[in-house]
């Protein structure tokens, strides 16, 4: 069975860095590339009884928008690279819901992009990467 | 939530509105005098007591569905409980399913439209008549509501209508048209029909009027009196830029603060009780013999009864129908595990908050006995109070007595809830609305306007007849609504001993 390289994507830069990272390593290695957009979402949170009732619906939209602007476009620009790329869109805690992936396609690591926030902010609001590098099941890479 | 009743009495200790013109009084009271010559036979009629006693059939009409519901499932309400934290938990979600209305989700939503005003005047009220063993019937008639809701959540998950394009409806309407349909029992449509135009001028009245009138009391009870169309119409701006201009930021930042302030709340009650440590074994000694005796009350033990029973059902709405609109949208397979949530619900709002109120009043000493004979001082068939006062007053004055700023909190809380229900009756009401005349942006359009025009209206007039109007008209609701419980429960018994059998089999399995 060859390796997988799981990548967390946002349309970022600094995702896009972690892409291009892992798939010079998958290249190299024969792997193949995993690219998992997360839709930060909690079954915590509060809402309106209008909300309630459209939340169905809107998530069909927003997994349909994710696709047409996100990941989309993505496989598109790297189609030429001669890796084999699948994408996933999900819903949940971003690190977590990385594990899960991660977990679930039996990868050999994880890569992801860091947005470098200054101290304050990932001391107080954490950062997905700190929290990824914590939690991940496999070997994780943190691409600056 | 809202609590017309109470108010009556608050309102009459309270402020006399508008003070300002005598011609904004005249129009109250010949609105009053309108509304009381052609609703009163309707209000006298949902309260009358039996014959002989002070006891409104309409609580004995809940209390006996309760029972009744609560015997016919085998006490689900403890049975289930364990389970049901674990569904709230989301222990039992499938993850691919993330990013749908999680259990937690609608159950949050349903309670922040019922914890609101009952939680806090209407359990000073029961206290205040009651004495303190009005709590324990409250916790009792608490108990008992968590079947009554089991029941009609289940229901309402059951038979909604589920769109095309994704959306939801449903509620007692729907379950009663097509749930009777089903077991051939005519008769359904005129029921849901009866049911949408009493849950419609609920909406208009004890969940929008009313809020209104009491947030304008609360308002001008710390910046002093001024006229209550103008916190009428500061609201109705909020209320239609929130359900007509579709500004969700605003009705977002409520959900979210309102859990936010019924936690506090509750942590408050928790210090001061926890500060008045010695009194707890005194306060819930008195709590039962109260119960029993009711210590000097007026009607002893059947007074204590009475109002307990009455203000929990006046709380939490169990029977009434309005939470089976609000649980509906939740994202499952099984309309049964939205029913063991929808348990929980009574559970929070009667038997934590409202004792929770209950015992800060006792235990701060409001409620005035005679030292030699331990009986309480009743004066007027109420009890005598340590600051003479009564409703949000009282449970206000309770907790000033352990924190002096508390009063603006609670200020602050009550506007906050009244607003929370506001949005949310406006959704049970549009629900009814669209189920008479069909859905269209026109028409519901009409609805959102004339409900935006009740929230003036409300906080502008002293209208005793219409909030007492709105009150029946809620309570009506739970006439139809109990009566379609009635004909449908051995459909949700079919459903919870099917899954029970998986449960136990293993085939619903845990995710977590």
């Amino acid at each position: 069975m060859s390796k997988k390289y799981v990548v967390g994507y946002d349309g970022s830069a600094a995702s896009k860095r972690a892409v291009d990272f892992a798939l010079d390593r998958a290249k190299a290695s024969g792997a193949s590339v995993v690219v998992a957009h997360v839709l930060e979402w909690s079954p915590y949170s509060f809402l309106t009884p209008e909300e309630l009732e459209e939340r169905h619906k809107r998530r069909g939209e927003e997994l349909a928008r994710a696709e047409s602007a996100v990941t989309g476009p993505l496989q598109k620009e790297i189609a030429d690279s001669g890796v084999a790329v699948e994408t996933v869109i999900k819903y949940g805690h971003i690190a977590d819901t990385l594990c899960a992936i991660a977990k679930e396609h039996d990868a050999a690591q994880v890569f992801i992009g860091r947005q470098g926030e200054s101290g304050f902010t990932a001391r107080v609001f954490g950062s997905v990467a700190g929290s990824l590098a914590q939690s991940s099941p496999v070997p994780c890479t943190i691409v600056p | 939530m809202y609590r017309p009743k109470t108010i009556a009495a608050l309102a009459a200790a309270g402020v006399s509105l508008s003070t300002f013109g005598a011609q904004a009084q005249s129009l109250d009271e010949s609105i009053n005098q309108i509304f009381a010559s052609s609703t009163g036979w309707f209000v006298s009629f949902i309260f009358s007591p039996f014959p002989g006693t002070s006891f409104p059939w309409i609580v004995a009409w809940l209390v006996i569905a309760a029972t009744i519901f609560t015997v016919y499932f085998a006490l689900i309400q403890f049975r289930a409980f364990p389970h049901s934290i674990a569904l709230v938990r989301g222990d039992y979600s499938d993850p691919n399913d993330a990013g749908e209305v999680s259990h937690f989700q609608a159950l949050a939503t349903a309670l922040s439209g019922t914890v609101g005003l009952g939680n806090i005047a209407g359990v000073a009220v029961a206290v205040g008549i009651g004495g303190p063993g009005a709590t324990f019937w409250m916790v009792m008639a608490g108990l008992m509501g968590m079947a009554s809701k089991f029941t009609e959540c289940t229901l309402g998950v059951k038979y909604r209508n589920e769109y095309e394009d994704g959306t939801v409806s449903g509620g007692p309407m729907y379950y009663i048209t097509k749930g009777f349909a089903e077991r051939g029992v005519p008769g359904g449509k005129p029921l849901a029909i009866l049911f949408s135009i009493f849950c419609i001028l609920g909406a208009f009245g004890g969940g929008n009027m009313f809020q209104a009138n009491q947030a304008h009391q609360q308002i001008a009870g710390i910046v002093g009196d001024f006229p209550g169309w103008i916190t009428g119409v500061l609201f109705a701006v909020v209320v239609f830029a929130v359900i007509v201009g579709g500004l969700k930021s605003i009705a977002r930042v409520t959900e979210k603060v309102v859990p936010f302030m019924g936690i506090m709340y509750v942590l408050a009650a928790l210090v001061i009780i926890v500060m008045n440590f010695d009194k707890i074994g005194w306060a819930f000694g008195q709590i039962f013999e109260g119960a029993f005796t009711g210590l000097g009350v007026a009607g002893g033990m059947v007074g204590a009864l009475i109002q307990g029973f009455k203000r929990a059902a006046f709380s939490n709405e169990a029977g009434v129908g309005s939470a089976a609109i609000a649980h509906s949208a939740v994202r499952t397979k099984e309309p049964i595990t939205e029913g063991f949530v929808s348990l929980l619900e009574p559970f929070i709002d009667t038997v934590v908050i409202c004792t929770m109120t209950a015992l800060v009043i006792i235990i701060t000493g409001q409620l005035v006995s005679d030292p030699e004979t331990g009986l309480l001082v009743v004066e007027n068939g109420t009890i005598v109070t340590a600051t003479g006062a009564s409703g949000v007053g009282l449970t206000s004055a309770a907790f000033e007595s352990a924190f002096s700023w508390f009063p603006y909190v609670l200020a602050i809380a009550v506007i906050l809830f009244a607003f929370s229900t506001m949005i949310s009756w406006s959704y049970y009401g549009l629900k009814a609305w669209t189920f008479l005349f069909g859905e269209g942006r026109n028409k519901e359009l009409v609805f959102k306007v004339l409900f935006c025009i009740f929230v003036v209206i409300g906080a502008a007039a002293n209208l005793g007849p219409v909030i007492d109007f709105s009150d029946a008209a809620i309570f009506a609701m739970a006439v139809v609504n109990i009566v379609g419980l009635y004909v449908l429960m051995p459909i949700v018994r079919r459903e919870l001993n099917s899954y029970l059998t998986r449960l136990k089999s293993g085939e619903i399995k845990k995710y977590a």
